[in-house]
């Protein structure tokens, strides 16, 4: 039987780990390198990498922070932010990520998707998805919309419709951001990812919203969700990723438990 | 010198970072002469099997394959390097390398876990229990219970006598084979955390036919 996976995430700008603060902006929280080798030894199943520089020279600082991963964490880690083509997934994959993450660059050209997997296989392809909660109507009749720029520009596209479509376009696995928790703290967004995970055959990962070791629980049982990303919980020292694990496991939820 | 069989199928980089890692040069080759005067021979892959053995094939690296494996050379199979060992593979309908007898075939649509939840899907996608069987040389100081990573939907149905190595996803199939100078695995030890970095370890350090 599969263990869920507990996934840290990490945001890079140029080369330094980041992460938004409420009315602080950025701030630097260290090392990807040394924070990728801290979280790969206390336990992580997977990491995720996201490049929020966004520029051409970032994209060059970011490849090194792989290649230096990649020699010493010796689990799966995903890179993505700001890939819109098959070359950007190559470079990443290898600088040795053993997956990308398009995002954007699929909304843009979805076919960028079906374009990766035949390249590199499915398994390397993972959907970026940020969605927001819109209410059903004919155009969204999931009632989640698919949204980019960190929620402020609004696509019209249902968000269930589209994690369908990415999967036939050959999708591997889909990162699911809910928009409405991502930042609160206050727990995933359980109804979103039911609907989306148990509506694919593919893994969804549950993203945004992460606080407590219930808030993992709750989305890894009731949300049918495969993994769950987690951030704030353990780069601010609240939270191992022991602690996590001896939550869930003591909850009969199958997780890795020896690393 | 370990040869990594390079037959454009996937990421043989990550098994020559995880061998560097541990001490041990190897290179990425589809040079027969390299592949047949290795030390160790590692067999990795990541695709689909009718492009797989298709490369195999116009390269001639399926002999290559074969040859060393009848020499007696240390060979270790992942992946996809696992299931074209076999006789058949189901996935794109193709004829294998036949190293082992059995049939490489796709987890079925209605798989359900152990308290009744399903449909499981597929590919099956991260870590799983794998149980070794009896003692060899490659299970030392793999503490019992640890997971492995794997990323696949087809799997192999050898004979009982070669299976070293077993998971459970929705049912109970081999994850492992072994016989004489060969193992090979359908999960990643690259990929495995420590677990999977002592298995590569005791690889690069097995002598086959000698029992420890």
């Amino acid at each position: 039987m599969l263990s869920k996976r507990i996934i840290p995430c990490l945001d890079v700008r140029a080369g330094r780990t980041t992460k938004g603060v409420k009315f602080k902006g950025n701030v630097d929280i260290g090392d990807p390198v040394e924070m990728a080798r801290h979280y790969y030894e206390a336990g992580a199943d997977e990491l995720v990498f996201y490049d929020i520089t966004a520029s051409h020279e970032g994209r060059g600082i970011m490849l090194e922070v792989v290649r230096k991963v990649a020699e010493e964490i010796f689990i799966p880690f995903s890179v993505g932010g700001g890939l819109n083509s098959v070359a950007d997934m190559r470079e990443v994959l290898l600088a040795g990520a053993e997956k990308v993450s398009v995002n954007t660059g699929a909304v843009q050209d979805p076919g960028i998707i079906e374009q990766g997997a035949c390249a590199f296989g499915s398994q390397c392809v993972v959907l970026g998805m940020d969605a927001l909660f819109v209410g059903k109507s004919d155009r969204t009749p999931s009632g989640y919309e698919v949204v980019t720029h960190g929620g402020r520009r609004h696509t019209g596209m249902d968000a269930l419709a589209w994690a369908k479509r990415a999967e036939a376009l050959g999708a591997g696995e889909i990162c699911l951001n809910s928009i409405d928790a991502d930042g609160t703290q206050d727990g995933y967004e359980i109804t979103l990812t039911r609907m989306i995970s148990t509506n694919v055959n593919i893994p969804v990962i549950a993203s945004g919203g992460a606080g407590k070791p219930e808030h993992l629980h709750e989305v890894l049982t009731d949300g049918a969700a495969d993994a769950a990303l987690i951030a704030s919980m353990v780069h601010f020292g609240g939270y191992s990723i022991r602690d996590l694990k001896d939550f869930l496991h003591a909850r009969d939820v199958k997780v890795r438990m020896t690393w | 010198m370990i040869a990594i069989i390079d037959y454009e199928a996937g990421n043989l980089a990550s098994v020559r970072r995880a061998l560097r890692f541990l001490g041990h040069p190897s290179t990425i080759t589809s040079e027969a002469d390299e592949i047949r005067a290795a030390d160790r021979v590692v067999f990795p892959g990541v695709g689909a099997a009718g492009e797989a053995m298709r490369q195999l094939r116009e390269s001639g690296l399926g002999d290559v394959v074969r040859d060393v494996i009848a020499a007696g050379t240390p060979f270790l199979g992942i992946c996809l390097g696992y299931q074209v060992l076999f006789e058949h593979s189901d996935e794109n309908d193709v004829d294998c390398l036949s190293v082992f007898p059995g049939r490489v075939v796709r987890f079925p649509d209605d798989l359900h876990d152990a308290k009744g939840r399903g449909p499981l899907k597929v590919p099956e996608m991260g870590w799983n229990e794998v149980r070794f069987k009896g003692d060899h040389p490659l299970w030392n100081e793999v503490p019992e219970g640890s997971e492995f990573y794997f990323v696949h939907s087809f799997y192999p149905s050898p004979k009982d006598d070669v299976v070293c190595a077993t998971t459970t996803y929705g049912i109970e199939y081999a994850c492992g084979v072994t016989q004489k100078n060969v193992v090979a695995f359908q999960f990643h030890p690259e990929k495995s955390g420590r677990p999977g970095l002592r298995l590569l370890k005791n690889f690069c350090e097995w002598v086959p036919g000698k029992t420890d």
